[in-house]
């Protein structure tokens, strides 16, 4: 009889089982919980306490059993990925040969934030690991009210669409000392969240859960190779469909030529992914600034909204560095306890928000202005 | 011996390592990509060079020794490098188009399914759920598998009228922003904390939990130095016993699954939009969750056979409107469907636009 009756119904089916993965580590006390949850439904993991490397305040999430019979302390770190998620396997092989050395090797890739998450080690094992784990370069991510690990979609390394070095302005970021002091020293109100989109289909959905997404796009014109346009209506894509789902109406097609009308045409970036090889973004590039997603909250969720419709961006992002902690300077002063950074505004209004980090309000911010007459002044606004 | 703070906050590898040659090498030079079979994609450089790449599911959870397989793998055919997406699929980037084949070959071999590419299933997000949370209503993963495992061909084919993003998180933490898929499986909690006075006073900050509650439930109970929770107001969200063990939520037999429809995150076309509430409750049944996964299959039938070519999920229901969703997928409307927390108002239909169908 097996120990672990219910799991193993799990691990059927053609879909890859992580129960076969968790049973290859032979981690039987991780195993045992997790049966025991789908036995009670319930989980049996408790709050972990502070544990961490000396000096680190974040990135190690503290996780005990509620069954210290069986496993006791059994803790996730948090570890920042390569940008854009891309491994050499020199570099990979490593990273598995020291966490063998410290736990049962079960691996998680990756946690929703982005980082790679490694699962189940104890107290004690947390130093050597990193003593050792960090002379191969690998640092710990963010966890709590901290700047949290950011993450990039693939962009220039393998994206015809990528109109910002995605992968470069995550390194830069990630390697700034005063970034990475804040994401190892928690000492914001919650979360603070950056994502960089090579373009605005977002594959990274900053939209959602950004603090700040930077999303790469272009003020010029979309580039038409006619040819190439006839090619795909002849291969039968239906380039009339495609024009008609324009959210900006901007696209005609008469079965020969199409045209696009640049000054309506959103960057919704649909036409562009049906038809990659007629279509190209201008050259004119730079980004979009969105702020203040997340997932539920004191408000509901929040989908991000424009801050900046277009600005340059030149290595090495100074602009965009101070930027970011003009944000949170703003909101460290502001917020509250567990609030993000779009709640902050949205509990304060953002007049104020705009008003004191002298950031310009644009038409481009509001799906319209204000449907109602009431609103403040500043001093000096008015008369005494 | 610990690092000293000067050798602490160093940030991860430099992405050129780890990149492979070819990407190297043809850095911001894509000028365009085909879809050549589910699962399979083509880039094309403006120096000549193309790379294919081959798209795969994977447990998320892996062993060590699998982990060792997927290097050798990558060695074989990818120029010693591998990459996941934003939604956790592999990445095996292959500069030599014969290899495409031999290396689907052997990640068959390895259990891995190729797809989620185009108008797919694509895979889904999960958080880690009863694997190793202390918060989550229900096992994320495991309903991930179960839903996996019903609809693979969905993932293997890229026949749908657009892509298909599925999540699932345990709890409302939504780790994964899954409140923007076409199709997200939250866990939910029904029934308030369980306040332990003794534990609360030992170890949690009280103006802290006091400050997180989202409907200002929690009151100070200065007697037994702990906090009271107002049953009329709490709404079982979880975040005070994110923060303290002493106010456990987790509950055999209330907690379960929620279903949310709708959601996107992508500009393209009509827009991101969240996800909406399709179902409120399916009980908890693991190990394979089969009232969560009919429910799942029987949404993504009916869009499948209804929508027209590049609807999404939203975009469809749009069309047709939610009276039509609820009719079409046989899936009831209830009191709790209708938003009475913070933007209720601006979700009600006003005006009397009624379409003839919905007047039926």
């Amino acid at each position: 009889m097996s120990d672990t009756p219910l799991l193993d119904e799990a691990e059927k089916g053609p879909w890859p089982s992580l129960v076969t993965e968790i049973k290859k580590t032979g981690f039987k006390g991780l195993l045992k919980i997790y049966e025991l949850a789908y036995e009670d439904k319930v989980t049996h993991w408790t709050h972990g306490g502070m544990v961490g490397y000396p000096g680190y305040d974040a990135g190690v999430i503290g996780r005990l059993s509620d069954r210290h019979d069986i496993l006791r302390d059994c803790h996730t770190i948090r570890m920042i990925q390569p940008a854009a998620w891309f491994y050499s396997t020199k570099k990979l092989r490593k990273l598995v040969e020291i966490w063998n050395k410290y736990s049962y090797g079960l691996m998680n890739f990756h946690g929703a934030t982005g980082d790679f998450q490694l699962i189940g080690i104890e107290t004690d094992k947390i130093e050597p690991f990193f003593d050792e784990v960090s002379k191969e370069h690998w640092d710990i991510g963010g966890s709590a009210g901290d700047f949290r690990t950011a993450s990039c979609c693939i962009g220039p390394a393998r994206c015809e669409m990528a109109l910002i070095d995605t992968l470069d302005i995550y390194q830069t970021l990630m390697s700034d000392e005063e970034i990475l002091n804040d994401m190892h020293r928690p000492r914001f109100p919650y979360k603070f969240k950056v994502k960089i989109a090579g373009c605005p289909t977002d594959c990274i959905a900053g939209v959602a859960r950004a603090d700040l997404l930077v999303v790469g796009t272009w003020r010029d014109n979309i580039k038409i190779n006619q040819e190439e346009v006839r090619k795909y209506a002849e291969k039968g894509v239906d380039i009339g469909l495609i024009a008609s789902k324009c959210p900006g109406n901007a696209m005609q097609w008469d079965g020969e030529e199409l045209k696009i009308d640049n000054d309506n045409c959103m960057r919704c970036m649909f036409c562009l992914q049906k038809m990659s090889k007629a279509l190209r973004p201008g050259d004119d590039r730079g980004a979009t600034l969105v702020m203040g997603g997340r997932a539920r909250g004191r408000y509901g969720a929040f989908l991000g909204w424009v801050l900046m419709p277009f600005i340059k961006l030149e290595k090495p992002y100074e602009e965009l560095k101070d930027l970011i902690y003009k944000l949170i300077d703003w909101w460290d002063e502001n917020g509250r306890t567990k609030e993000r950074i779009g709640e902050t505004i949205y509990r304060l209004g953002a007049g104020k928000f705009l008003k004191e980090t002298g950031l310009k309000p644009h038409p481009a911010m509001v799906q319209a202005p204000r449907n109602n007459p009431f609103w403040f002044y500043w001093p000096g606004e008015v008369e005494e | 011996m610990a690092l000293t703070m000067d050798e602490l906050d160093f940030g991860p590898p430099d992405y050129k390592e780890m990149l492979p040659e070819t990407l190297k090498r043809n850095y911001g030079k894509w000028i365009y990509h085909e879809l050549i079979k589910p699962g399979v994609f083509k880039h094309v450089s403006s120096t000549g060079d193309e790379v294919y790449t081959v798209r795969s599911g994977q447990p998320k959870f892996i062993a060590s020794s699998t982990v060792l397989k997927l290097c050798d793998l990558a060695d074989k055919y990818c120029e010693g490098s591998l990459r996941f997406t934003s939604k956790h699929s592999i990445e095996w980037i292959v500069p030599k188009k014969d290899d495409v084949d031999k290396l689907i070959e052997e990640l068959k071999k390895l259990g891995l399914p190729i797809g989620g590419t185009g108008n797919a299933m694509h895979s889904i997000v999960q958080c880690t759920g009863w694997v190793h949370c202390h918060t989550p209503a229900t096992d994320a993963p495991g309903i991930a598998k179960a839903v996996y495992d019903e609809l693979i061909s969905y993932f293997q084919r890229d026949d749908l009228p657009a892509r298909l993003n599925i999540a699932v998180s345990g709890c409302l933490n939504m780790c994964g922003a899954i409140h923007c898929s076409d199709i997200a499986v939250l866990g939910v909690h029904r029934r308030p904390p369980k306040v332990n006075d003794e534990v609360v006073s030992k170890a949690c900050e009280i103006p802290t939990m006091i400050a997180s509650c989202p409907t200002y439930a929690i009151k100070p109970n200065p007697k037994a130095k702990s906090i009271r929770i107002d049953a009329n107001k709490c709404m079982y969200c979880g975040i005070c016993y994110s923060i303290c063990p002493g106010v456990p939520i987790a509950d055999a037999k209330n907690d379960g699954v929620s279903i949310w429809v709708g959601g996107k995150v992508s500009n393209t076309r009509s827009g991101p939009a969240f996800s909406r509430l399709a179902v409120p409750y399916l009980p908890n049944n693991p190990p394979r969750w089969p009232e969560v996964v009919e429910v799942v299959k029987k949404i993504v039938e009916t869009w499948a056979s209804e929508a027209k070519p590049h609807e999404r999920m939203g975009e469809w229901i749009s069309r047709i409107g939610w009276p039509a969703f609820f009719d079409k997928t046989g899936l009831e409307f209830t009191d709790k469907h209708i938003d009475d927390y913070i933007f209720s108002i601006r979700d009600m239909r006003v005006g009397a636009r009624i379409r003839g169908r919905e007047m039926k």
